[in-house]
């Protein structure tokens, strides 16, 4: 990690923001209609509500790398004869600035999928002209987790760290990518310390917090790959998934989930498709002209989890498919999560 | 540079990439009608020729765009480098509309997928023993033919195959009059219910497995409904095969074909990427949900 870091007033973010937003199109959180997400920042619109104290955009950064819905291709169709048009655009430079630590983590998740080969070329693409500045947690919330994955908000990581600390932003190159950023942005930043007082007070700060979360003893230990079995039919699913209504929105707000359709739709002048996200929790996911493996909400609430917490670490080295950001926690309209699996599930096999 | 190992700077990049999820186009050459709902549909490049380069019991996603996509395994052997051949069951959307079609008509196609058949590295030398049920025979067709001509390198082969009835039998030629008469061949067929002018075996194909009682010297290829695998390798058991001569072809629903839509997992094993061929004691590792 570079040691060099740099500083710049919050009063002047803006100063920060437009010189980003000179160079590559920027995404910043921004309030609209009373919901934070990760939107395109416009210098020239003094409206834009951008809110760096917001703790998790309601979607996650992935929008930005494997959108919800993106065009693949384009087919006319003339009697007998199909003509493909592959007319996806290739994506220019971009940045999005107040990633945290856990949506981070998750593209490192999303990459070992979407960058194993056989590459999957929109996703790399982006990958290769986004650059990621994150934002250190100084006040996480009761459905954070992220420290049961190894992550440390108060290092959030990415092509470049930033802190808020003593009324300032502060910001530390880690990539070649990173540092070359901050080569351009030499006339807004100010050389500081990397051990200054303020700085090192803010992240023991957050880590203290932390400590002090409900979730804090939060442990995934006994969900093992070679348990797969085991787990599978652990019996606790029918009574869990008895709340989940499968209505799909933990996987639409998880920084993680990677399922997706591809689906055409007749335009009366030729048949587009897209490639969009899906949700496993949905009865026709893997439905079938034959029939249905996944007949109930048992089944589909069961892949869900057994994917992050057991099929994901078997195939990636005992990595979870999931970076405790707590989105669905928050979200979940019957109150089920995977927090409540992992106890339920994890505490009956640690007996 | 790149996150993949490509090696190659991202402006290039898009293009570096052979695009998994990108068809070309194929041409339906001719249509054989096999039995009431079957159709073997020969399919070439444009130019003429095969789209690409397979193994036997690799698939490749058919589309016709607008009206679906999907999955099928490819019937023909790879040593036929003339056309491809795709044995197709009218039980859906896509395959509605595909019994529909008339020759010379395009479809897209993208592939293959698959690990395919270890027709080289676990069957070479190996006395093969093929058990089909209804459409299940259209996997194996590839491997069988591939094996046939590639004769030398295989030893016996015997094939057994069942459908509901006569004229539910697909490849029915090849079963009848080319098979049989190579070398070391023979086929064995059955039909579920006694029928007018069938006089050859009548009964389900786990059960006709158990009486053929073959000597447990043999590979076994399986193919056909879950059920109908489920009690053949039970039957195969019972002779005294071990599981892992076994080997199968699986299906569920798909939609990428390389493992990162999420949608054909058995377990942790993907059955576009890690599948669709699997040896049997491999499933008894994953859990029983296909």
């Amino acid at each position: 990690m570079s040691s060099r870091i740099w500083s710049i007033d919050l009063e002047k973010a803006d100063e920060l923001f437009n010189a980003l937003a000179a160079g590559q199109r920027l995404y910043l959180p921004i309030e609209q209609a009373g919901q934070v997400q990760f939107k395109e920042y416009d210098p020239a619109d003094s409206k834009q509500k951008v809110r760096l104290d917001a703790l998790n955009t309601v979607r996650s950064a992935k929008d930005l790398f494997f959108p919800q819905s993106e065009n693949m291709a384009a087919f006319k169709r003339e009697g007998k004869k199909i003509e493909i048009i592959d007319n996806r655009e290739r994506v220019s430079p971009f940045a999005i600035f107040g990633v945290r630590a856990c949506d981070a983590r998750s593209f490192e998740i999303l990459d070992r999928v979407f960058l194993s080969e056989p590459v999957d070329v929109s996703y790399a693409d982006r990958r290769e002209n986004g650059t990621v500045i994150t934002l250190a947690c100084n006040e996480p919330e009761e459905t954070c987790f992220c420290e049961a994955f190894g992550i440390d908000a108060a290092e959030p990581g990415g092509d470049i760290s930033a802190w808020i600390a003593d009324g300032k932003i502060w910001w530390q190159p880690i990539t070649a990518r990173g540092e070359a950023l901050t080569e351009a942005l030499a006339d807004v930043l100010t050389n500081a310390e990397p051990d200054d007082e303020k700085l090192v007070m803010q992240k023991k700060q957050i880590r203290e917090i932390i400590a002090q979360l409900p979730l804090h003893e939060l442990s995934l230990e006994s969900f093992q790959p070679e348990r797969l079995k085991e787990i599978f039919d652990s019996p606790k699913w029918q009574e869990l998934s008895e709340a989940c209504i499968g209505c799909g929105t933990c996987t639409f707000v998880c920084p993680t989930c990677q399922c997706y359709d591809i689906r055409d739709y007749d335009t009366g002048n030729g048949v587009q498709r897209y490639r969009c996200w899906d949700s496993c929790m949905y009865s026709d996911f893997v439905m079938m002209a034959h029939g249905n493996p996944r007949t109930s909400q048992v089944e589909r609430f069961r892949q869900r989890f057994m994917h992050k917490l057991v099929y994901y670490p078997a195939n990636n080295e005992g990595v979870y498919s999931c970076v405790g950001c707590g989105r669905c926690l928050a979200k979940c309209p019957s109150s089920m999560n995977i927090v409540k699996v992992a106890k339920a599930i994890g505490g009956e096999a640690n007996v | 540079m790149c996150e993949c190992s490509c090696g190659h700077n991202g402006h290039e990049h898009i293009h570096e990439h052979k695009d998994a999820l990108m068809p070309v186009i194929g041409v339906v050459t001719s249509i054989r009608i096999d039995t009431p709902d079957v159709k073997t549909f020969r399919v070439t490049a444009p130019e003429g020729g095969i789209c690409f380069d397979y193994v036997p019991g690799q698939c490749a996603m058919l589309s016709v765009p607008g009206v679906g996509e999907a999955m099928f395994s490819i019937t023909s052997s790879p040593t036929n480098k003339d056309y491809m051949e795709f044995s197709i069951k009218k039980c859906g959307t896509l395959t509605d509309w595909l019994h529909e079609i008339e020759p010379e008509q395009q479809l897209t196609i993208r592939g293959p997928y698959g690990n395919g058949f270890p027709v080289e590295a676990d069957l070479k030398g190996q006395n093969l023993l093929f058990i089909a049920g209804g459409i299940g025979l259209a996997p194996l067709r590839s491997v069988i033919n591939y094996c046939l001509n590639n004769r030398d390198s295989y030893g016996s082969i015997d094939i057994v195959y069942g459908a509901r009835s006569s004229s539910d039998l697909v490849h029915i030629e090849e079963l009848k009059t080319v098979w049989p008469e190579l070398k070391d061949t023979n086929v064995h067929l059955t039909i579920d219910r006694p029928e007018e002018g069938w006089d050859g075996h009548v009964g389900f194909v786990p059960s006709y497995v158990k009486e053929l009682d073959f000597s447990l010297d043999k590979t076994v290829l399986l193919c056909g409904p879950p059920i109908m695998i489920k009690f053949t390798l039970a039957s195969l058991q019972e002779i005294g095969f071990d599981k892992t001569q076994v080997f199968t072809t699986m299906e569920l629903k798909m939609k990428c074909g390389v493992g990162k839509c999420g949608r054909c997992n058995i377990g942790s094993k993907y059955v576009c990427k890690d599948g669709p061929v699997f040896r049997c004691d491999e499933l008894d590792e994953l859990p029983d949900e296909y």
